[in-house]
């Protein structure tokens, strides 16, 4: 579904991506793991347009995604910090993305299983971060895309939201869905993802389900596998 | 396009700092009218204000608004927009309501003042048009700005010393090579330096219009002893025009390379 053909991308000196090769096929929950500043959110970022790669090319569903955005109708993405218009009310916000996309939206669902009612009316700028991120995840959610791209969906959620965002993301996965998830909480890879995409200097270090790198390790435990992998760069 | 410049638009109304800039020149409209008691004056002195001014807020508000709006870009940026529309949507956003809040805010202690019967009407107009010009200019400056430096604070310092050159620091080298060159035929010379000027330019273009001869000063006397007042002020309006299409040309071609 996605495929990623010798990707680089460097930021002045800094080499972040450097000859990433990756395919991510249909269907399934993919986590993007690897250390600080391995690239995981400028690999996110050059699939959704954001970040120019300077060589190589990104294929999503059979066509080039550099320079498009078009292609963008068929995704959806959770930033990894929500900031929004402090002078503009939730409802306002999730209207105005449902007005900017051409594709009917389940917002009123998404609103309720949040507890978001209250909040609609209220100005974004007034919202704690917890809140912020709620109205994030149902703007990302409320549409039905193939892909869904999830940066650090976890941040200042309750465990109750919490609860709540895994049962979603299985079930949307359960439709067929292809998701990509970067975090740092482990057990919520170990919990949710069925392939792991180790990142290490700009390259995939690692791509398996969570079995076989845990076999390859020798570790039972992931957190302490992911560490494994890490501690050899700190090597 | 116009999706995001109506929220961009909403957004802005809604700040508290476009009321305190309307209700600025609501006052000061009010306060000119009452204390020069006729039209034809006012307009001179609110020339002078607005010349400075309003390329200051505009800059300020630019560069604001891009450095706040930042991660809201990112997600617009995420949904299937052509960037430049995105962008093209902001900077036309903030560029109509400072212009209206301008419009609005002069505009209504003038009438109630019986701008439609005076025939300073014309005059006036031409300093709403030449500050709805430097609006749409410096805001388009300044997204350049910002646009080019990811810090806040550099961003910023940059904006607003592109502001004191234009405003202040311009029309100081200006005179010093007026006086240090002065055994040289300097018209020619004088006419370019005014066109990279866009605050010089909406001056001249002004007292053109004002025929006031005393205050056109140098640059403006050989302007119009060239240009003659029609044309002169025909090509003064032009060259503003392109002031704000260069930028706006220079944002798009830097979009099309940046990482967000």
């Amino acid at each position: 579904m996605i495929e990623f053909k010798n990707l680089h991308k460097r930021f002045g000196k800094l080499v972040v991506l450097d000859g990433l090769d990756l395919d991510i096929s249909k269907g399934g929950i993919f986590a993007i793991l690897g250390p600080n500043g391995s690239g995981k959110t400028t690999l996110i970022k050059c699939l959704l347009g954001m970040v120019i790669p300077n060589k190589g090319d990104i294929i999503f569903e059979k066509k080039s995604v550099l320079r498009q955005w078009a292609y963008r109708d068929n995704l959806n993405y959770l930033p990894q910090i929500a900031n929004f218009p402090p002078n503009l009310t939730v409802i306002e916000l999730i209207n105005m993305v449902k007005n900017l996309r051409p594709k009917t939206a389940n917002s009123e669902e998404l609103i309720e299983l949040f507890g978001l009612k209250s909040f609609l009316d209220k100005k974004l700028g007034n919202l704690s971060g917890g809140t912020k991120q709620k109205v994030n995840i149902v703007l990302a959610f409320m549409f039905d895309s193939d892909l869904i791209v999830l940066d650090e969906p976890t941040n200042g959620l309750d465990p109750i939201a919490l609860i709540q965002l895994k049962k979603m993301i299985q079930k949307e996965k359960d439709k067929g869905k292809t998701i990509l998830i970067t975090t740092h909480i482990m057990s919520f890879v170990d919990e949710v993802a069925d392939e792991i995409v180790f990142l290490l200097d700009g390259k995939i270090y690692f791509k398996g389900t969570i079995d076989a790198l845990k076999k390859q390790t020798n570790n039972d435990n992931l957190e302490h596998a992911i560490a494994n992998l890490i501690a050899k760069q700190y090597a | 396009m116009l999706k995001i410049l109506k929220y961009s638009f909403y957004d802005l109304m809604r700040s508290r700092w476009s009321y305190v800039y309307f209700l600025f020149y609501l006052i000061l409209g009010f306060v000119l009218l009452f204390l020069n008691n006729d039209v034809d004056k006012a307009v001179i002195t609110l020339m002078n204000i607005i010349i400075v001014l309003t390329p200051l807020i505009g800059t300020i508000f630019g560069v604001m608004y891009y450095y706040n709006s930042r991660e809201f870009t990112e997600l617009l940026l995420a949904q299937p927009i052509n960037r430049s529309k995105i962008f093209m949507g902001q900077y036309l956003g903030i560029s109509i309501s400072l212009t209206l809040s301008l419009v609005l805010g002069l505009g209504i202690p003038f009438v109630l003042y019986g701008l439609f019967k005076s025939a300073a009407i014309f005059n006036f107009s031409l300093l709403l048009l030449v500050g709805a010009f430097l609006n749409f200019i410096f805001v388009a400056l300044s997204y350049n700005i910002a646009l080019s430096t990811e810090n806040k604070i550099k961003g910023f310092g940059y904006a607003i010393l592109m502001w004191l050159f234009l405003a202040v620091i311009y029309d100081g080298i200006f005179l010093i090579s007026l006086v240090v060159f002065n055994s040289y035929p300097l018209d020619k010379f004088s006419l370019a330096a005014t066109m990279f000027n866009p605050i010089d330019l909406s001056r001249i273009l002004i007292l053109l219009k004002l025929d006031i001869s005393a205050l056109l000063g140098y640059t403006g006397a050989v302007f119009r002893k060239f240009f003659g007042t029609n044309f002169g002020m025909l090509i003064s309006m032009g060259v503003l025009v392109l002031w704000v299409v260069l930028p706006v040309l220079r944002m798009n071609l830097k979009l099309r390379k940046k990482d967000f």
